[in-house]
């Protein structure tokens, strides 16, 4: 056990806790920048992909896991990144203009859906969103003058600085800075009133307004964080498929990154790393047992999005703090041990919490 | 003329098309009201009770009535399962975790349709297929017709059931308040089982009216998309509201499709619910909410 | 001048006037008790305060300051406080975190600045852990700091209610049933702390309570409600012996009591 006197009021600020963790961030850091110089274009490839994802699953963790708000339409503000930046990139603006411009235009997007539907209960924003979502998509097919529609759209080379970010390598790098980009600012934020809000907003709305906090502003402005860092995501997974096409952005996209918070454990954004990490690798795993399933289960024509289902089912109703929560548990075993109690991991019982006037 | 009966009849097909989102709406409501959940897995419930019906007449060769009254009982015990198992489990957990398990829910009923009952879509012999009235120049589809006949028929057997038995009083007494229906001696457990119950059996008469104008297929649950609309529109916990929403989303969803150039029909219903949840976020029969402290 | 002023305000649910044209004034550094049985609509009036409800008519004025129309989330910038009947503190974040959530109204950084974690951001979050800490030295509380306060005992999280409200640095403090869920000796702790609030801090409370003990200990004045309406205002002995507040509380006709 580790026991942390405090001196200063900086302490509490400052984002790593004690040398420890100053060492195992470093060190995770320089495996992480030296791992396409050992390893093989296809592990190098999909790791962008996790990287992508999480910076979805960290955009998302901030809404869901933070402020308590659920969004369905997360693939959607994907999409629109990806399409701007696609867009303006193919007339001849410079990916270090089309990237922040993707990010900022899908933030302004989820400010004007949110703003809007966030006055009701969070429960009218997943229905919205939901609406939002499959309204884009409709819109990505239709609008072929821009989009393409259903022939699909080609997505130029990127290059930052005279160097093109082609192949695996070149999106890896340019996610993997883009991520660290996304952790810091979310951690940031976290530190700071914005970040308070959020979780007020989670725990008691009625309260968190009589503390001074202007719920539908926080929400959207919530809401609109959240969107720009998935538009920012949009615009790396375009590079990352090279070839948009408008049904990649449906509702299944949406639930995989709602599963990304779910999975990982809400209310950490280590949580959505490890989340992004499950998600894109259970596809991989679903493709090597594929045909050692009995009775042809691993040919259905649906079996990934009812993995999906079914293990969001299973996390929320066996598993609610998510992998991070296993985690934890597991840290606390080795570094309690043998004083490991029952209590310190046990859940709390919940009752019925009401938000209707009676 | 000519255009006045194509209106009409516009109007009409529209209906009953709004009959079938009223009716999923009607599911949302019933489970709302009572426990504040929203099953997003209700278009997939109806999606069941269409092919568990489509088993009962096609392959066990029953009449379609007792077929189609089977396949309620049927899926209404499922939901009565469903609540039991699962549903039960997640009380007083955030609102936003049990949107996400009944969502994760319906995939699984999609994935378990699909092992059960394969990809193709599927259909039986209805006594209202292919059967038209003609009245003047208006020439209706009995299935259309029946669609509508059948939702008014089963809103008059729910107000009864409602307010005139015991069991139906008791629901709405848990439903307004839990606690002090516990203390009536009502089994508010059960008896949430018994709402998820019956919306399930909703669902699957959905299912079936429907049966004659679409096929059934496994997608088909995404019908209940167009359902929130209906809901929002009447105001998420007002049982006449969703129905009247749900005709409201047909019916322009019709004349949408009609008037205006193709693409627009797909999108008419979400852009329908997010004008209503700019314009009027209440509900167009609004209940008085907020949290007391 | 009053510090705060209620001017004839009302509302009604349905058909019930849940408070019918209540008036009442309270000064600068006094502690004003509302006393009455359940259902009286003290609470309401809370509620009407920090504007969660619309009145219907009158007016709430504060520091010279008309708010009966100032919106939800801007009470508390005015400098007024409060806490709620069954706690609602935000019950997944630590108490410190709670603390500076009170705070929130105090911070001015932009979000662009928390964003990056300017050094305006770090300069003014210092300050605001610096008010927390004062508070939690007031309070006692240095040993829950970082427990999450779903695992704080009910009469810890009371206390830290307190605390938070505090850390709004209010002129005006609501305390909505102060001694509500505590036993003997923390109610006693309680009306320690409200003194030391008057005394120490300066800050004017208004107090709903049922504990006559405690309503004697602290309360300067004591206003009497029953079906909305104010049925007497006074010193504590004084609206205690009250025949209409007596009436009241025992349900039965004065006449046949006497």
């Amino acid at each position: 056990m580790r026991y942390l006197f405090r001196t200063d009021y900086r302490q509490d600020i400052s984002v790593a806790r004690h040398g420890g963790d100053l060492f195992w961030y470093g060190l995770l850091l320089f495996v992480m920048f030296v791992i396409p110089l050992v390893m093989g274009e296809f592990y190098v490839g999909e790791l962008g992909g996790v990287f992508i994802f999480a910076i979805a699953g960290v955009a998302l963790m901030l809404l869901v896991g933070y402020t308590g708000l659920i969004s369905l339409g997360h693939a959607a503000f994907l999409g629109i990144g990806a399409y701007v930046n696609s867009v303006l990139l193919s007339r001849g603006v410079p990916f270090a203009i089309t990237l922040p411009a993707a990010g900022l235009f899908t933030a302004i997007c989820g400010a004007a859906i949110g703003l809007p539907t966030l006055r009701m209960s969070g429960l009218y924003l997943a229905i919205a969103t939901l609406a939002f979502g499959s309204i884009v998509g409709t819109v990505f097919q239709k609008w072929e003058s821009v989009t393409g529609g259903f022939d699909g759209f080609a997505v130029p080379t990127p290059s930052i600085l005279g160097i093109n970010l082609d192949g695996a390598t070149g999106i890896y790098y340019a996610s993997f800075v883009v991520l660290l980009f996304v952790i810091w600012v979310a951690v940031n934020i976290l530190r700071s009133p914005m970040g308070r809000a959020m979780v007020a907003i989670r725990d008691s709305e009625v309260s968190a307004q009589s503390m001074g906090i202007h719920l539908a502003r926080y929400k959207a402005m919530a809401f609109a964080i959240s969107a720009g860092m998935t538009g920012l995501a949009g615009a790396l997974f375009a590079h990352y498929v090279r070839f948009l096409a408008p049904d990649a952005f449906d509702v299944l996209l949406s639930v995989q990154f709602v599963t990304i918070v779910f999975v990982g454990g809400l209310g950490s954004i280590q949580g959505a790393i490890f989340g992004a990490l499950f998600v894109r690798l259970l596809p991989q795993f679903i493709a090597i047992v594929r045909d050692d399933l009995p009775f042809g289960i691993g040919r259905l024509p649906g079996l990934e999005p009812s993995l999906f289902g079914l293990v969001l089912v299973l996390v929320i109703l066996f598993q609610p703090d998510g992998i991070n929560g296993l985690w934890q548990k597991a840290k606390h075993w080795f570094t309690a041990y043998p004083f490991k109690r029952q209590q310190s991991s046990r859940r709390q019982k919940s009752y019925a919490k009401s938000e209707r006037l009676r | 003329m000519e255009d006045a009966a194509r209106l009409l009849q516009l109007v009409v097909n529209g209906a009953a098309a709004g009959c079938i989102y009223g009716l999923i709406a009607l599911g949302f409501v019933l489970i709302y009201k009572a426990t504040e959940m929203v099953n997003f897995a209700q278009g997939d419930i109806m999606m069941l009770g269409g092919f568990v019906a489509y088993t009962m007449i096609t392959h066990f060769g029953l009449n379609y009535w007792l077929g189609a009254l089977l396949a309620i009982a049927v899926t209404a015990a499922f939901g009565f399962v469903l609540d039991a198992l699962i549903l039960r489990r997640v009380i007083g957990q955030p609102q936003f975790a049990v949107v996400m398990l009944t969502l994760g829910l319906g995939f699984i009923f999609r994935a378990g349709a699909g092992i059960g009952w394969g990809y193709d879509s599927v259909g039986f012999n209805t006594p209202f297929t292919n059967k038209t009235v003609a009245i003047g120049h208006l020439v209706l589809g009995e299935d259309n017709l029946s669609i509508i006949v059948g939702t008014v028929l089963l809103c008059a057997v729910l107000y009864v059931f409602f307010s005139k038995t015991r069991l139906g009083v008791a629901m709405q007494a848990s439903s307004q308040n839990q606690l002090a229906a516990y203390y009536m001696g009502i089994p508010v457990r059960t008896v949430f089982s018994l709402i998820w119950a019956i919306s399930a059996g909703v669902a699957a008469v959905a299912g079936i009216l429907l049966s004659p104008v679409s096929m059934i297929d496994v997608n088909m649950g995404f019908l209940g998309i167009k359902a929130f609309a209906a809901a929002v529109i009447g105001g998420f916990g007002s049982i006449p509201g969703a129905l009247v929403g749900g005709v409201i989303v047909g019916v322009v969803e019709q004349l949408a499709g009609y008037y205006l150039p193709a693409g627009f029909q797909e999108v008419t219903s979400n852009v329908v619910l997010l004008a209503m949840l700019i314009l009027r976020p209440q509900g167009l029969f609004a209940e008085l909410t907020g949290k007391r402290v | 001048m009053s510090l705060f002023e209620a001017q004839g305000i009302s509302v009604r649910f349905g058909g019930i006037r849940a408070v019918d044209d209540v008036t009442f004034n309270v000064e600068k550094g006094e502690v004003f008790s509302i006393i009455g049985p359940n259902g009286a609509g003290k609470t309401t009036i809370f509620n009407l305060i920090s504007r969660i409800y619309n009145s219907t008519d009158g007016k709430l004025i504060f520091d010279g300051h008309d708010f009966t129309r100032t919106p939800s989330y801007q009470v508390a910038s005015l400098g007024i406080a409060r806490t709620f009947q069954n706690i609602e503190l935000f019950p997944n974040a630590t108490l410190l975190q709670n603390l500076l959530i009170g705070r929130h109204c105090h911070s001015r950084v932009g979000l662009l600045s928390q964003m990056a974690f300017l050094p305006s951001t770090r300069r003014a979050e210092i300050q605001h852990r610096e008010k927390a800490e004062d508070v939690i030295a007031f309070l006692g509380l240095q040993r829950y700091r970082d427990s999450l306060i779903a695992n704080l005992p009910y009469g810890v999280r009371k206390v830290v209610e307190l605390g938070r409200a505090l850390c709004i640095e209010p002129k005006l403090l609501l305390l909505d049933e102060p001694s509500s869920g505590l036993n003997v000796e923390e109610t006693e702790g309680m009306g320690f702390w409200i003194e030391d609030i008057k005394k120490d801090l300066g800050i004017t409370v208004i107090m709903v309570e049922h504990d006559m003990a405690l309503v004697n200990q602290v309360s300067d004045r004591v206003m009497a409600l029953n079906y909305g309406k104010v049925l007497a205002m006074g010193s504590p002995r004084e609206v205690q012996t009250h025949p209409e507040v007596v009436k009241a509380y025992l349900g039965g006709e004065l006449e046949d009591v006497a």
